[in-house]
Order: structure tokens, then C-alpha cells, then sequence
């Protein structure tokens, strides 16, 4: 399939900082692909560049088959900046007809726009008097104008109550199943690790690392935590067997190893019986694998 | 054209909300009824109609307050995009830059018609009213609204260029202060000063016809006064249009809306995000 997003060594400098090296990926219709990186990493950057917003040193940039910032990849490509705004003075469904009329749409549409992210409530209100979270969903339902080839949404969550995310992510999926690619920045891991078929970490204008979270999970090995929780009286017992485990005040006993040694530990574990109350297993999380690649913690 | 028509209807939307629409009407039909209602004292021995001696009065009012709207509507047009942070995802839409800021001129140009229509209609109404013959000074009232909308469209462009230059409405709204005191006051009392320095010499016969035609605010003024057929009751710099024709100045005001509209085109386009 042609991927409807293609970079290849994309290289970008702000003066004698290299925001971006070498930059280098492909996202074929109806992927979701999550950027994370701290801030400063390049993620926005790439979205601007993407979005033919800021011009770029070297490499090559395809949207649609077309360059970036030309009238046909701006027709395929919708985008969701990081806090979103709009003219105080405008109602939300005023904002979304202009925007209709702008991308050729029929503007009587704002309404069925406004429905969608669940805004009918407060169509003729200024925008000026809305939430940030309202703010965002305006800025989501314009996404939605026409049929967009690529979503780029930079934070698209932020402001968002829980309740409001689900339902955001669900309208992507949707999206995604429809074959639309998606490229979404985002700080809040845990969903991302839900909702997304690929994860693409910056670290200082590289892409450092590139897969599906069970991909990155196994390249970065790191240790697996074993939470065992003895049975009343056997703490100190079940901290003789485990040496390497760290005992915590409650007599839980921490234990770290690598995905190899886990299986045996856990045999182990499960040797000693009635000695032990309970017993969890920890993955590392989204958090522990971003770390590892963007190399914050001391590496 | 869709998305230039698109563009005007939001900006009117917002200048409706923001009072401009209200604020630039009322503010031109108040001074147009003054100068109506006190221009109307000196007449009967000029020998022209009531009407023609209030355009003269209202040429002299708009040459003020016509660049002063016009810069005070456009200054924010583009800074405040960029303040606002609404830009961005303006420039990610199917519209070019030029589709942008000719949608917005539209706007202000509709607005700044809607002003001087009805300030100028006022007087017009006051003026007949009280002398039946001033209907033969319609055709130069028609003259002075139109010729007032090409002279706030060259004011606009230079609002839209310091709006894009500034990038902050603060420091636009200083430029366009600055703009407007140089344009409007400081260059005439500047040429007036060489006039009467100059006693009649080269400067005032060979130089000043060119700096009148230069400025757009004078050549808005010349036009207007020479074409009427009340050159005499206006006087003062007034006096000089006698001695430029009338297409020098008519393609003056014609020119320079589309020279600074190409300007603040060119500044928009080197606005980075």
C-alpha cells in the first residue's frame, strides 16, 4: 500500500540548533501513529514541516504523493494544533462554517460537526465563553471537515476529561477504519499505549526508536517486577528465599528480572505455597520504555 | 472566490461583534452632520450649491478620519492571528495568503462603505433639505464616497503590511499611529511650511504637484476638490489642485490601493510560524 505520509532523512536547523537528523518514516492509510519525546524533541516540528507550515534544510517530504504545504496536500490534510484557538468573538458553529466554506464543504454541515464532539449544547455560544476542553473539541470537529487523508494532532487530549478522551479516540478509530493515517503527539502514554498501532520516539530531533509497543518492549528488556505479598507471619521467610527482592514496610517483596529469568522465578514463587498471599507481575510500563530510549535516565 | 467571500463574512462577523460596524457609522454620520449643520452658515454669495460646499467640508473631514478607521480596523487584522495563535491552523486550509487578506479587505471595505454611505448620506439629507438645488452636488457627494473607499483601501494595505511587519498588535498599533500622523498631518504641514518659504518659486510650481499626487491622503483630496466646483469655497492647500489634472490624480488614487495591497501581500507572505 503507498503510504499517505513519507519522510526520508528529513533534516531541519533553527539557526545552529539541528531540530531534526535524519528523520526518517512511513505511514500507510488507516494507521495510528503516536510521537512522544519530551518537549523540545522535535515532535512539533515535524508536524509544522508536515503540514508545509515551516520550510526544512534537506531530506524528502511526501503527503499524499504531493509537497507539503501545496494546495492538494493541504486539501487531504487535516490538523489540530497544541492549543487550539479561535476568534473569541465567533460561536462555534460561525467558526466551523467558515471553516467548511474555506475547504469547499457545504457550511450547513457546522451543525452535524458540532454533534459529533457533542457540542450541539453550546453551537451558539461564543467561543470566547467556552472551556479549553470545548475549545479542543471545536478544534477536533473541524478535523473532521471533508475527508481528511491524514489527521495530524499535536496534544490532542490535553484539556480533555477522561470521559471526553474515550470518545475522542473512539471517533479515530473510526477515522482509522475509514483509512484515514493519523500522527498524534501526546504526553499521556497510557493512552496512547492503548490506541495507537505504532509509537515513534524523539529524542533531541532523532528518532530514536520506532515499533509497536510490543516491538519496543522486547528490544529495550528491560526487568520485569514481581510483586509477592506473603501470608501472614512468612515475610521473613519468603525474604530468605528471595534474596535479591527488596522488602517493603507492608512485608511485600519486591522482585526485578529480566524476561528470561521470569518463568523460573515464578515457578519458584508458586514452590512456596500457602507462604504466600498473592503475587503480581509488572510489565514495564510505556513510561519505563520512553525513558529508556530517550535516554533521560542517566545513560 | 468562495473562500475570498467566506473569509469576508467571518471578518464582518467579528467587526459587527467587535462594535467596529457601529463605532466607524456613527462616528462618520456624527462629524457629517456637524459639518453640515456649520457649513451651512457661509453660503449664498460662493455660488454653488449647498451640497458642493458641504462635500468640500466633508472632503477636508475624511481626508482625516477616513486613513484613521481604516488604519485602527487593519492593525490587528494579521498581528492579532498571530497573537491569538490562530494562524497556524488558518494556513494548514485549502486558502492562500493573498485569498486571506483580500477576504478580510473585502470586509473592512464593506464596513468602511456602510460609514461613509451613511455619514455622507446625512449631510446629503440635511444639505437638500434646506436648498432644493443642492441635488446638483450629488454627483460629487457619489464622488467623494467612492473616492473615499479607494483612499481607506490604500490605508487598509498599509494597516495589513504594519500588522504583518509587527507581528504584535501593541507594536502595530504604535506603526499605525505613526503611519497616520506622518500621511495625514506632518507631510502637509511640511509642504506647507516650504510653500511659504518658497513665496511661489520652483518648489511650488515644479515639486509640490508631484509631492500632492505622492501622498495618497493629498491626491484623495486634490481629486475631490478640483473635480468639484468648489475649489474656491475650500481654499488653503485646496487652492493648488488647480494646477494638476484631474487624471493625474484620479490615477494616483486608483494606484495606490493596489501598490500597498501588493505590499502587505508581500509582508504577509514572509510572516514564519
Amino acid at each position: 500500500m503507498t503510504p499517505t505520509l513519507t519522510i526520508s532523512r528529513l533534516t531541519k536547523r533553527f539557526q545552529s540548533l539541528e531540530a531534526l537528523k535524519d528523520v526518517s518514516l512511513a505511514l500507510e492509510p488507516g494507521k495510528r501513529a503516536a510521537l512522544l519525546g519530551h518537549n523540545g524533541a522535535g515532535k512539533s516540528t515535524i508536524m509544522k514541516i508536515v503540514l508545509g507550515l515551516i520550510p526544512f534544510e534537506s531530506g524528502e517530504v511526501r503527503v499524499c504523493g504531493a509537497r507539503p504545504g501545496s494546495s492538494e496536500a493541504r486539501a487531504k490534510v487535516a490538523y489540530l494544533p497544541e492549543n487550539v484557538a479561535f476568534h473569541p468573538a465567533l460561536t462555534g458553529e460561525e467558526q466551523l462554517r467558515h471553516y467548511l466554506s474555506l475547504r469547499g464543504e457545504r457550511p450547513s454541515r457546522a451543525m452535524e460537526l458540532l454533534a459529533r464532539v457533542g457540542l450541539l449544547h453550546a453551537a451558539r455560544r461564543r467561543i470566547g465563553t467556552y472551556s479549553k476542553g470545548m475549545r479542543q473539541r471545536v478544534g477536533l470537529a473541524q478535523t473532521l471537515i471533508g475527508h481528511p487523508r491524514l489527521l495530524v494532532l499535536d496534544e490532542p487530549t490535553s484539556g480533555l476529561d477522561p470521559v471526553s478522551r474515550r470518545d475522542f479516540y473512539e471517533l479515530l478509530d473510526g477515522l482509522a477504519a475509514d483509512g484515514t493515517a493519523i500522527l498524534l503527539s501526546s504526553h499521556v502514554l497510557t493512552e496512547v499505549e492503548a490506541r495507537t498501532d505504532r509509537i515513534l520516539i524523539l529524542s533531541g530531533g532523532e528518532l530514536v526508536a520506532e515499533g509497536t509497543l510490543a516491538d519496543l518492549r522486547t528490544r529495550a528488556a528491560l526487568p520485569i517486577v514481581l510483586l509477592v505479598r506473603p501470608a501472614a507471619g512468612h515475610a521473613a521467610a519468603l525474604a530468605t528465599a528471595f534474596p535479591l527482592g527488596i522488602q517493603g514496610k507492608d512485608g511485600v517483596l519486591r522482585i526485578a528480572c529480566d524476561q528470561s529469568d521470569k518463568l523460573p522465578l515464578l515457578a519458584g514463587v508458586a514452590a512456596l505455597g500457602h507462604q504466600v498471599a498473592d503475587l503480581d507481575v509488572i510489565p514495564p510500563s510505556l513510561e519505563d520504555i520512553y525513558s529508556h530510549f530517550s535516554r533521560r535516565d542517566g545513560q | 472566490m468562495n473562500r475570498i467571500l467566506a473569509t469576508a463574512i467571518s471578518e464582518f462577523r467579528i467587526a459587527f461583534r467587535n462594535r467596529w460596524v457601529s463605532i466607524a457609522t456613527g462616528m462618520m454620520v456624527l462629524f457629517a452632520l456637524v459639518l453640515a449643520a456649520a457649513g451651512s452658515a457661509p453660503t449664498g454669495d460662493v455660488g454653488v450649491d449647498r451640497l458642493s460646499v458641504t462635500v468640500a467640508s466633508l472632503t477636508s473631514l475624511a481626508v482625516y478620519l477616513v486613513p484613521l478607521l481604516t488604519l485602527l480596523m487593519s492593525f490587528d487584522a494579521l498581528a492579532g492571528e498571530v497573537e491569538r495563535g490562530t494562524l497556524p491552523l488558518l494556513l494548514t486550509y485549502p486558502v492562500s495568503r493573498l485569498q486571506i487578506l483580500l477576504g478580510k479587505l473585502l470586509a473592512h471595505l464593506a464596513i468602511l462603505a456602510l460609514a461613509v454611505g451613511f455619514g455622507f448620506g446625512a449631510a446629503a439629507l440635511v444639505a437638500v433639505r434646506s436648498d432644493p438645488d443642492a441635488i446638483a452636488g450629488l454627483a460629487s457627494l457619489w464622488r467623494l464616497i467612492w473616492s473615499s473607499v479607494l483612499l481607506g483601501a490604500t490605508f487598509l494595505g498599509a494597516g495589513y503590511t504594519l500588522s504583518a511587519l509587527a507581528r504584535r498588535p501593541s507594536g502595530a498599533a504604535g506603526l499605525a499611529v505613526a503611519v497616520w500622523l506622518v500621511a495625514v498631518v506632518l507631510y502637509d504641514l511640511a509642504l506647507l511650511a516650504l510653500i511659504v518659504s518658497d513665496a511661489g518659486g520652483a518648489f511650488t510650481t515644479q515639486v509640490l504637484p508631484i509631492a500632492l499626487l505622492a501622498n495618497p491622503a493629498d491626491a484623495f483630496r486634490v481629486f475631490n476638490l478640483s473635480a468639484a466646483s468648489a475649489v474656491a469655497a475650500a481654499g488653503g492647500i485646496g487652492g493648488a489642485a488647480n494646477s494638476i489634472p484631474l487624471w493625474q490624480s484620479a490615477a494616483s488614487l486608483l494606484l495606490w490601493p493596489l501598490a500597498s495591497v501588493a505590499l502587505a501581500t508581500a509582508a504577509f507572505q514572509k510572516v514564519t510560524l
